[in-house]
């Protein structure tokens, strides 16, 4: 081989790996990037799957190639043996046994294999004391909801799960206009939002990290724009969080904030969104009481910036077209203090 | 006999583009102009010459895309708290003849815009346009006003009421407001 196409085979290499590698970005997220023990019981089962399969392949694609070339030759005049040779039906008949059992033993021991993940998977929805959480799958948003028997302790936010590290976590999935799927594949695997027909999933994050899911069931226009982001955290940060979210919204500090806020509550926004601490209770769109301490805005899609809140409130539909949130003619004025009073609510 | 087959394909590919318009999905979409609807008259009577105004044609009427969004609203905005899902409860009933302030799209624009007196929240400035409109068309819609071929053909939901597709055309009928009491 010349030096000269040995380069252009390293490059052309690295073109397709990159390309495969090109959906990489949002964290690693992956099913073989394990982050939670029940992922990584499907993550050894999925190597296990491979290399036993990998292997089959292998075998038979090999033992097919040696047939082909060991074709008898027979002249053209000469007349077919159709008389059986009893020896050799019987060594043909042997073969045929040992394949259908060797067969017959690795798919019982991949049942056994996946069986007992499937066992271990579901260990955790008989834990004491998971923290429930509430996830509604909305067109093309997640509201989250964490439960609690007193409900001014309950927290309603958006697209961003917080999880304590090390606990279970029960999942109760709803949804009520179409078919969704729930997907975090570094912590397990997909759940489907079935309208009128609510589902459960336990999982728990054993490494702190941010993990992205996303809609996994074709749900409509935006449903690749459908992301939710998870952090999981130690448990004493987690209740920092929780504590902070409980908290009502803040109230504007500047001139320019409480005219935002009088905008907000005046005109559209208040008739979807809700701000905890304000008259605004709208259950159209995301709560936004905290909504400035996101680091993305409209289900994962944008960057929590000025400029990204900006294009978003005056032409949402230019961002995710067929979403329910209306474009808005504010003058710039206007535009700039209601901007101001969203980046308030941290 | 090769006339024939051309006709027949040539229907075929007629009808196959005739309900292109009826799944249309604008989402910056133009609506009859706002403006008009100010000067909706409610009453038949006017000082002086009474001039007759030019009907306002919704086109969301004929889209099915824009009923379902307003079937969407009546539930979100809370038009079912009063209205019900069209048989009234605390409101009057949207499915039936009976129409105290008009069934024309424009006078049901301006009551959802003005508000009514009695209990009828205004939603001037509180939703854009174009979702009062399409919230206007499905309005008609619960009464069987709109095309049969648009009005939606099932809920989301349980619901006792047959589809709005399914409801017979009720002729518009004025009454007059009840009075408090």
């Amino acid at each position: 081989m010349k030096r000269s196409e040995s380069n252009y085979w390293l490059i052309g290499t690295l073109a397709s790996a990159s390309v495969l590698c090109s959906g990489c970005g949002y964290g690693n997220q992956s099913a073989l990037n394990n982050a939670g023990i029940q992922s990584e019981r499907l993550g050894s089962l999925w190597w296990l799957f491979l290399a036993i399969t990998g292997v089959v392949y292998v075998v038979v694609m090999a033992l097919l190639i040696v047939a082909f070339f060991r074709v008898r030759r027979a002249g053209a005049n000469s007349v077919p043996d159709i008389k059986p040779d009893p020896a050799r039906e019987r060594k043909v008949g042997n073969i045929i046994k040992v394949a259908v059992a060797v067969t017959a033993i690795t798919l019982f021991a991949l049942m056994i294999t996946s069986f007992s993940a499937g066992r271990a998977i579901d260990s955790l929805s008989r834990s004491q004391d998971p923290l429930e959480i509430k996830v509604t799958g909305q067109q093309w948003w997640w509201q989250i909801e964490y439960q609690n028997p007193t409900p001014s302790n309950m927290v309603t936010t958006a697209n961003e799960i917080h999880i304590p590290v090390g606990r279970p976590i029960k999942i109760d999935l709803v949804s009520h206009d179409v078919i969704h799927s729930f997907w975090l594949p570094n912590l397990h695997g997909k759940k489907d939002l079935i309208p009128n027909y609510p589902t459960t999933i336990y999982l728990q994050a054993d490494e702190p990290g941010v993990y992205w899911g996303q809609c996994a069931e074709f749900c409509g226009y935006e449903h690749a724009k459908m992301r939710f982001m998870v952090v999981a955290e130690p448990p004493e940060d987690f209740q920092r969080w929780y504590a902070a979210a409980q908290q009502p919204s803040q109230n504007p500090s500047t001139d320019s904030q409480a005219l935002g806020q009088q905008i907000f509550l005046k005109s559209v926004c208040a008739q979807c969104h809700t701000i905890q601490g304000t008259p605004a209770n709208g259950r159209v769109g995301p709560d936004l009481t905290h909504v400035a301490s996101k680091p993305y805005i409209a289900s994962g899609s944008l960057q929590n910036d000025r400029e990204n809140l900006m294009n978003w409130i005056s032409d949402p539909q230019a961002i995710k077209p067929g979403i329910r949130m209306p474009m808005n003619t504010y003058s710039q004025d206007d535009l700039n203090a209601l901007v101001d009073y969203i980046q308030s609510l941290k | 006999m090769k006339r024939t087959i051309g006709l027949i394909i040539s229907l075929i590919f007629v009808s196959t583009f005739m309900a292109c318009e009826r799944e249309e999905r604008g989402f910056r979409v133009q609506t009859p102009d706002a403006n008009r609807i100010n000067s909706t008259q409610l009453t038949s009577l006017s000082a002086g010459e009474s001039a007759p105004q030019p009907p306002v044609k919704n086109e969301y009427e004929d889209n099915a895309f824009a009923l379902s969004q307003g079937k969407q609203l009546f539930s979100q905005m809370n038009c079912v708290g009063c209205h019900a899902h069209g048989g009234g409860a605390i409101g009057p009933a949207l499915m039936d003849k009976k129409w105290i302030y008009g069934s024309q799209p424009e006078q049901i624009f301006s009551t959802i815009v003005e508000g009514r007196p009695n209990g009828m929240p205004s939603f001037r400035g509180k939703l854009p346009d174009y979702e009062i409109w399409q919230l206007a068309a499905y309005v008609r819609s619960l009464s069987g006003l709109t095309p049969k071929t648009a009005a939606p053909g099932r809920n989301d939901d349980m619901q006792s009421r047959e589809p709005e597709n399914s409801t017979e055309s009720q002729t518009p009928h004025r009454v007059t407001p009840p009075t408090l009491r």
